[in-house]
């Protein structure tokens, strides 16, 4: 049967040589290696489940009556788009389950992204011959938070809502242009054209997905045909990669993980609620909630937000840089500009500018460690002041102190974690008593 | 009957027999090493193969019944998870998992060196190379620009006047959500009132107001408003210059000497307003106050306004002051 | 004889018990005074015990703060939080009687079953959402916290909405009518029981929770999958 199909392959695509050759590729062996996995079947569950609620969503703004089951707003106004995200709720067999599947994926996808992040900038995967491959996975981590935000957006509610009037405001904050640019985007002002939603719709179901099937597609094709980064270990070297054939290992594990994704996403979205809008309700631009936050992706926006004094920087009676710039705008900006130049500014000072096919651990590698490790845990305490009303209503540490706190943390806690960092990685090389070889290491 | 005695047993042979006529391999060096046989995890992959489709059944009949999200969920979630125990002891036990090894790949310099030449050898005999590569960059840019152009219609780019549009006009009466108009009794101390311009499409930035009373007293307001609260009563835009959310929470202390002063402060980034000093920013990033609206009292008694705003409303925006 | 000198001194015993041994005037004497002035007159800052006067609040105010505990605080500067009132049912009944008597508005009687959810879901998030929010899970006023709603009673939500007790801006009845407010009471009372159709509620905050789900459940869960199937570095 396998030999009626190859010869079927071979001789329609001459696919023979190149099967055969994937079937033996070789997966180095360790479970952190896994992580960009489980953001991939992340992202397939994400177009899946997008698909379905795509044939039930209705994009558009017009205002309507609601008349279903939900009684709380039964006889209120409110748009199509939020209307037909209540039914699919409510009314569509499996809709709530498909729907609240769909964004735990997109909230576990980007914690996925984050930890293989993490691991690839901690083990110093993103060196050459990979700079390319982490240059495009960044892109992708910035396409995902905007393609996030957009799919919650486009639903209408007062969260949601409010969250939209915020990131008009953010772009309204850019020097010189941002009105600009805003108009362009919405149409007009704020609120804009009611086709506003149609851009954030196409946007969300097609344009920014294509583009992350793209970049996905380059990311992996460099991962393989580069192969994959190994820790260094007995054969392991430079120059030979072990691990694990395709066939007959590696296919049926990725397939566990495949599986396993998918089981706890559903497990998920049947379980544990997500996104309740027919508790939220419709969004209108009078109304405002307590405690409103956007998806956990973008809490150090609103971090940085809520931790930026209160100034806009004027010359004269010229308003130059209205006062969101700084947390919404330029922050993430900063972050986003440090990981891309991370690889180049490592070469520099360290003045490696080889090829490495072995990975770091990161206990060897203390400068990087170190500084990765202090600019994690400054985004980290911005990211955690999102929460500071919450903190202030179940612990009761009034928010004005916290705000002095974080601010003091945010000055106070890097270098310290930086100083520490770099301890514990001597520490942990002095006690590891390991000699590793030169000539099987790096051959 | 018969015929379920024969699936039976035949159901009974394949579970029960094992590692019967093993495939005939192709001659020659084995490619992939043997592995120990397993049968015990064998059954227990079976049994997981079967539960997970039994879980999917349970998944469809659920399902045309009254598809309660749970039992959903935990249905098809927990078929899932059966086909991941089964994939990974699959891996673990019943295939191999012995390791290989493969060179990583080197680089190429020939080709390197061949797909240069071929581009040097194709336009060889070009005599004004610099001249085209500068027509043909000037080509592609004009016509990318070209291209982008129709995404200037998107939006009104160039008329940022029109974010300094309200629809407040003089002598418009204040309407509340349900469109009764609001009068100058209805808005006592300690009450906070959302109001909008009467006949007006509420959906615009500029539309919604909150309206309070401040004990003339403690009033407070820039020299040129004076006349701007009569007995007290002010109104603001209600969306924030912060951020453009509605400016929803009041702080109206009963008794003002143990409290924090009467603000009205927005749920986002907590930006506070003083009502009693013409919307100052007391606390929170807003950059800017929040704009006025100056009110009369018409002659019945109804709250009309009597102009524009003392700003623009909403989010600043590089030369929002001008 | 006996038996009725027996029962006149049980009664002697036990009537005062039941009709209040301390009058609702030794109560306000014994407990509120001190900041709240004889005969509710209130006593202006500058001394140790100060506090608004309570003259025209009526019992509305006083059951309110009474049986939710808010009253008495230690001090005027103190946020109060609810919690078990020290004074018992009776006792409060007095207090309350003896504070109306200074004049004010009678304790409201919601009918939550006359207002209509659908109207108490659009009251709410217009008028209370920005502090309650929206799910009446409580949330921050700087300077204060407007209070989680899942302990409230109809008379409470109603009395609340009158007073404007502590930092709480109050709606006169020109604003809220009595039936919106049965609307809000009914409303309230379906968030301390919410249609939490898609399972565990996470405290019906939004983002948050669902944040820390994603990365400790979740997260947690996947990590221990890709442990348990990939290799380790030993």
């Amino acid at each position: 049967m396998i030999r009626r199909v190859t010869r079927f392959l071979d001789e329609r695509a001459a696919a023979a040589p190149l099967l055969r050759k994937t079937l033996r590729y070789v997966f180095p062996d360790n479970w952190s290696f896994l992580l960009g996995e489980i953001a991939l079947y992340s992202f397939i569950v994400l177009v899946l489940t997008g698909i379905y609620l795509t044939l039930f969503f209705e994009p558009s703004l017009k205002d309507t009556v609601y008349h279903g089951s939900y009684e709380p707003l039964q006889g209120q106004k409110m748009s199509e788009a939020y209307r037909s995200v209540v039914d699919i709720s409510f009314k569509v067999k499996a809709g709530l389950l498909i729907r609240q599947t769909h964004h735990w994926a997109a909230d576990v996808f980007v914690v996925a992204i984050v930890l293989h992040l993490l691991r690839v900038f901690f083990t110093g995967a993103f060196r050459r011959p990979r700079d390319l491959t982490y240059y495009v996975g960044i892109l992708m981590l910035m396409t995902a938070l905007l393609e996030g935000f957009l799919g919650y957006s486009i639903v209408d509610d007062l969260l949601s809502g409010m969250g939209l009037a915020i990131a008009y405001s953010v772009v309204m904050s850019l020097p010189v242009v941002g009105a600009n640019v805003a108009m362009l985007i919405w149409g007009g002002a704020y609120p804009g054209i009611p086709s506003f939603e149609s851009r954030m719709y196409i946007a969300h179901v097609f344009l920014l997905p294509i583009a992350i099937a793209i970049l996905l597609s380059v990311h992996l094709l460099l991962v393989v045909a580069r192969h994959h980064t190994q820790f260094p270990g007995p054969k392991r070297t430079e120059r030979r990669v072990v691990g694990l054939p395709m066939v007959p290992a590696y296919v049926p594990r990725t397939l566990g993980l495949a599986f396993g994704v998918v089981a706890v996403l559903v497990l998920l979205g049947g379980l544990i609620q997500i996104n309740p809008i027919w508790q939220w309700g419709p969004y209108s631009l009078a109304n405002g909630t307590n405690g409103a936050q956007p998806d956990w992706y973008l809490g150090w926006l609103i971090g940085a937000l809520r931790l930026m004094p209160g100034f806009d920087v004027t010359i004269g009676n010229y308003t130059l840089i209205p006062n969101p710039f700084w947390g919404g705008a330029l922050f993430p900006l900063l972050v986003f500009a440090f990981l891309f130049a991370w690889p180049s500014i490592e070469r520099r000072h360290s003045g490696d500018y080889d090829f490495h096919n072995l990975l770091d651990h990161p206990r060897d590698v203390p400068w990087r460690t170190a500084v990765g490790a202090s600019v994690f845990s400054f985004v980290t305490i911005v990211f955690l002041a999102g929460a500071m009303d919450r903190v202030a209503v179940s612990v009761g540490v009034p928010y004005t102190w916290q705000i002095w706190i974080f601010r003091a943390a945010l000055l106070v806690v890097p270098p310290l974690v930086f100083i520490v960092t770099q301890q514990m990685c001597s520490e942990l090389r002095e006690r590891e008593w390991v000699e590793v070889e030169p000539s099987i290491a790096r051959e | 009957m018969k015929r379920f005695g024969s699936w039976a047993i035949a159901g009974l042979v394949l579970l029960l027999g094992r590692g019967q006529r093993r495939r005939q391999l192709p001659p020659g060096k084995p490619v992939v090493e043997g592995g120990s046989p397993a049968p015990g995890s064998e059954l227990v992959v079976v049994g997981l193969l079967l539960l997970a489709a039994a879980l999917a059944v349970v998944f469809i009949v659920l399902f045309a019944g009254r598809a309660n999200t749970q039992l959903l969920g935990l249905a098809l979630g927990l078929c899932f998870a059966a086909l991941a125990v089964a994939s990974v002891l699959t891996a673990f036990r019943l295939l191999s998992s012995e390791v290989d090894d493969e060179p990583y790949p080197e680089l190429h310099p020939f080709e390197a060196a061949e797909i240069e030449q071929i581009a040097v050898e194709s336009g060889q005999h070009l005599t004004r190379r610099k001249l085209l590569v500068l027509a043909a960059g000037a080509a592609g840019t004009a016509l990318a620009v070209a291209l982008l152009a129709p995404l200037a219609a998107l939006g009104p780019v160039f008329d940022t006047s029109r974010l300094r549009r309200d629809p407040w006009r003089k002598g418009m009466r204040l309407v509340d959500a349900n469109g009764r108009v609001l009068r100058a009794n209805d808005i006592e101390l300690n009450t906070l009132h959302t109001a909008f311009p009467e006949g007006v499409d509420r959906e615009n930035l500029a539309a919604p107001i909150v309206v309070v009373r401040v004990e003339p007293a403690r009033l407070d307001l820039p020299a040129d408003r004076s006349d701007w609260a009569p007995g007290g009563i002010v109104a603001y835009s209600k969306i924030c210059t912060h951020a453009a959310c509605a400016v929803a929470l009041y702080r109206a202390p009963h008794f003002e000497p143990s409290r924090p002063r009467p603000a009205l402060v927005c749920p986002c980034h907590y930006s506070t307003f003083d009502p009693a000093t013409g919307g100052t920013v007391l606390f929170g990033p807003a950059g800017r106050p929040l704009p006025q609206l100056p009110l009369a009292v018409g002659r019945r008694g109804e709250l009309i306004a009597r102009g524009g705003f003392s700003g623009p409303v909403g989010p600043s925006w590089s030369g929002v002051r001008e | 004889m006996k038996p009725a000198l027996l029962i006149a001194a049980f009664l002697a015993l036990v009537l005062p018990q039941l009709g209040g041994a301390d009058s609702g005037g030794d109560l306000y004497l014994q407990h509120c005074a001190s900041c709240h002035g004889r005969g509710g007159a209130g006593v202006p800052p500058g001394g140790e015990h100060f506090g608004p006067p309570l003259q025209g609040v009526g019992e509305q105010a006083a059951d309110f703060y009474l049986r939710t505990g808010y009253m008495p605080v230690q001090e005027a500067s103190q946020e109060p939080v609810r919690k078990s009132s020290p004074f018992s049912d009776a006792e409060i009944r007095s207090l309350v009687t003896y504070i109306g008597s200074f004049g004010g508005p009678p304790i409201p009687k919601p009918q939550p079953e006359r207002g209509s959810t659908s109207q108490g879901l659009k009251l709410f998030t217009e008028n209370c959402a920005g502090c309650h929010q929206v799910a009446a899970q409580g949330g921050l006023v700087v300077g204060g916290t407007a209070p989680r709603l899942a302990d409230s009673t109809p008379t409470e939500i109603a009395e609340a909405v009158r007073v404007g007790p502590y930092l709480m801006p109050r709606f006169t009845r020109r604003q809220l009518s009595d039936r919106d407010v049965d609307s809000i009471v009914r409303y309230v009372q379906l968030t301390q029981n919410p249609d939490n159709r898609g399972g565990w509620g996470i405290a019906n905050l939004g983002p948050i929770p669902e944040g820390l789900v994603a990365w400790l459940l979740a997260g947690g869960a996947l990590v221990g999958i890709a442990v348990l199937i990939g290799g380790r570095e030993r």
